[in-house]
């Protein structure tokens, strides 16, 4: 018998001895709060999320479209960041204003080795989407988010959100992804809470994240 | 084929003596006398424990609908272990389409060769780790050094631990019993590239740990890892951490090898909302950790391009036959009621033998080797239900503790022609309380303890068989001058219940 079909059998001669509760998938009671209930209004979840940030100890710029092309190159030279991983599908507008010197990562067809990545000053993206509750931004590797090693091997990480893809909660989030995509989800610089139990930002993730927020101006945003 | 016509099968084995980390060298009783005597242990653990209850509690009070998210958690679990082998196939399905190998392991030997033979395919003489349980169950690290396969621990707290050639204590921060000072002193013994000038500053050490292990991520070829959960539905694998060291081994090296216990299935991808919700607040007291990773097989141009999961029984099915105790599957991991438990505080995770402590481990680790092989596990505890009041996933741990005792009491009780001293004692106070005459002059007897413990107030070791046993752990009180009977009836008079009448 192979070690499958083993193990197969005593999970069956399992239930056999200890019959389970009928209990069926569409049954489990879901009564928390779901993706169907409705959040705060939007400029609300924008006001929380950055909250959530910085209790994580990101950085957070708040801007318009107009302002943002300005906002990024203030960033960068506040870090001082010279050279720049930038993957597939970042706009092109948004370094319009700064004069760092681009590494393109154009993906599979053509990757940047790890000693690129890790030589770079920084890595730019957008995002997939971002929970206002927990402050997670999520990637999952389409167009302007870059395969994984982009957003880890740089040591400063700045991601561009707009408020339209904030979410409020968790459920939110995960009704929002594809499964089958590579995806990571980021909550603040890399951190560790495996020193008496006391959190601590900077392992060996991007010691700093940093987070431009795109709002619509006027009366009518949101 | 119903039950009847085959008759009943036996119960699925336990796992195997001899290999893995899921028994002690000596009884908790007699492990913990050590720690206990340890005060640096019990400070640093005190000061950790008082921490993290602390934050866990403040970032639950901030959902309201926190006890809806525990029981849908109990109850996907229940669903889930009921329906193990549907969805174990399922996940097996999704995870090959995607361009995976499932390889599944009876017990730990079986799951150390599978990946020995893995590695070795690769060409590798080494491997980078992410914080794993499953591989520390098995011991993988001892069969991988034993085939000449150098594993390197990249989680802070179990670098801490291998470098310091020392055994976790705890399942989400193996070092906890180690302060900044203690970590600083391993470090600049061990890692060989540390400047002396290092401070004990956890930021400091943390970066530490950054430079120490920076070329080895960046040059691995080989990755093992353990997961959080795994999606039937999709065959998504999760894991999640902090530091950022399980991207980069999830992330940079060509082939991964992920070690999963068989419970760790979930059946859809949308039950991640309820699980991704209980864990970071119930582990590290944060909203959400740091990073989480979700990926499915293997995606052309992002990631390993090698993908193997390892999927283990190692005792699970067995834990599965039993009824009583099988909720022990249903846990997360999150190690929040080691954190709330006094017995934990005070003994340490080591005092537990296995690498499952505190009181999820009382629970899971005598029903994964069979109790009699920790035996002691069961009484590792004083039944205050704390443990079950924070469990994200409501494992009834109490009740279990019950269970596993009465089992073990019941084994011994099978294996022996002449009866355990506990055992006529039990006996011997059945015959006195049936009746209320004998039960009051017992109770009058009892005022000869007071000629113990005149000194201190209290009744220490009694070097006497079976009280011995009894006081060598716990101070007993002076018995007081008047029974509660004597007294009720000098205040009460009539109002004396009656001595009349035996019951059955």
């Amino acid at each position: 018998m192979s070690a499958r079909d083993d193990v197969l059998a005593r999970i069956a001669d399992a239930h056999r001895l200890a019959p389970s509760p009928d209990l069926p998938y569409d049954a489990v009671e879901r009564a928390y709060r779901g993706a169907e209930v409705p959040g705060p209004d939007a400029g609300a979840l924008v006001d929380l999320l950055v909250d959530r940030l910085l209790d994580y100890k990101a950085l957070v710029r708040r801007t318009t479209p107009d302002g943002l092309a300005g906002t990024v190159a203030e960033a960068l030279r506040e870090r001082g960041a010279t050279s720049l991983v930038v993957p597939e599908g970042v706009d092109p507008a948004w370094l319009a204003s700064s004069d760092v010197r681009v590494v393109a990562d154009p993906g599979p067809a053509g990757p940047l080795t790890v000693d690129a990545l890790d030589t770079a000053d920084g890595v730019l993206t957008g995002c997939a989407l971002a929970v206002a509750a927990t402050g997670t931004l999520v990637l999952d590797g389409t167009a302007g988010q870059g395969r994984r090693a982009v957003t880890l091997v740089p040591d400063y990480h700045l991601c561009v959100v707009r408020a339209d893809q904030v979410v409020a909660d968790v459920p939110q989030a995960v009704a929002g992804l594809e499964p089958t995509r590579p995806t990571t989800m980021i909550s603040g610089p890399s951190a560790t809470s495996d020193i008496e139990l006391n959190r601590v930002e900077g392992v060996h993730g991007p010691r700093t994240l940093e987070v431009v927020l795109v709002e619509d101006a006027g009366p009518d945003r949101g | 084929m119903s039950a009847v016509m085959l008759g009943m099968p036996g119960a699925p084995p336990t796992s195997p003596r001899g290999v893995g980390h899921l028994r002690g060298e000596e009884s908790f009783p007699a492990a913990a006398r050590h720690s206990l005597a340890d005060t640096q242990l019990r400070a640093n653990l005190g000061h950790a424990t008082r921490t993290i209850r602390g934050k866990r509690a403040a970032v639950v009070a901030e959902l309201p609908d926190w006890e809806e998210l525990r029981e849908a958690g109990r109850q996907l679990k229940v669903h889930t272990m009921a329906h193990l082998p549907a969805y174990l196939v399922q996940l097996e399905e999704a995870v090959t389409a995607r361009g995976g190998v499932v390889h599944w392991a009876r017990d730990a030997a079986e799951a150390n060769a599978i990946v020995v033979d893995l590695v070795r395919g690769t060409g590798s003489d080494e491997v980078v780790k992410v914080k794993s349980m499953a591989t520390q169950e098995i011991a993988l690290n001892e069969a991988l050094e034993a085939a000449g396969i150098a594993a390197f621990e990249t989680d802070l707290a179990e670098l801490i631990v291998q470098l310091g050639h020392d055994k976790p204590s705890h399942i989400l921060v193996p070092a906890i019993h180690r302060n900044r000072a203690e970590i600083r002193e391993i470090f600049l013994r061990e890692m060989g590239d540390v400047d002396p000038a290092l401070s004990d500053d956890p930021a400091a050490l943390a970066n530490a740990a950054r430079l120490h292990l920076r070329r080895k991520f960046l040059s691995a070829r080989v990755a093992v890892s353990g997961a959080n959960f795994a999606v039937a539905e999709t065959g998504t694998l999760s894991v999640v951490e902090s530091e950022g060291n399980g991207r980069m081994c999830l992330t940079l090296p060509q082939t991964l090898i992920t070690v999963m216990g068989i419970e760790k299935v979930v059946p859809r991808y949308r039950d991640l909302e309820v699980f991704l919700q209980l864990l970071p607040r119930s582990s590290t007291g944060e909203r959400m950790n740091p990073y989480t990773s979700l990926w499915t097989g293997v995606t052309p141009g992002d990631g390993p391009q090698e993908f193997h999961l390892v999927l283990l029984d190692n005792g699970r099915s067995a834990v599965l036959s039993d009824a009583e105790g099988r909720d022990a599957l249903n846990c997360i991991r999150c190690s929040a009621c080691l954190n709330v438990c006094p017995v934990y505080e005070r003994a340490g995770g080591h005092a537990y033998g296995s690498v499952y402590p505190g009181p999820i481990g009382a629970i899971l680790s005598p029903q994964l080797t069979g109790v009699e092989d920790n035996a002691s596990l069961p009484y590792a505890s004083s039944l205050c239900g704390a443990c079950y009041d924070v469990c994200p996933v409501k494992i009834n741990i109490p009740d279990i503790l019950v269970h596993l005792r009465a089992e073990h009491t019941e084994a011994q009780a099978a294996g022996r022609r002449v009866p355990t001293a506990e055992a006529a004692a039990m006996q011997a106070a059945a015959v006195v309380m049936r009746s209320p005459r004998r039960w009051r002059l017992a109770l009058r007897g009892g005022r000869l303890g007071r000629l113990l413990g005149r000194r201190r107030g209290v009744i220490g070791e009694v070097p006497l068989p079976v009280l011995k046993q009894w006081t060598d752990a716990r101070d007993l009180t002076r018995p007081p001058t008047s029974t509660f009977r004597d007294w009720w009836a000098r205040e009460h008079g009539d109002g004396q219940p009656s001595d009349e009448g035996e019951r059955p």
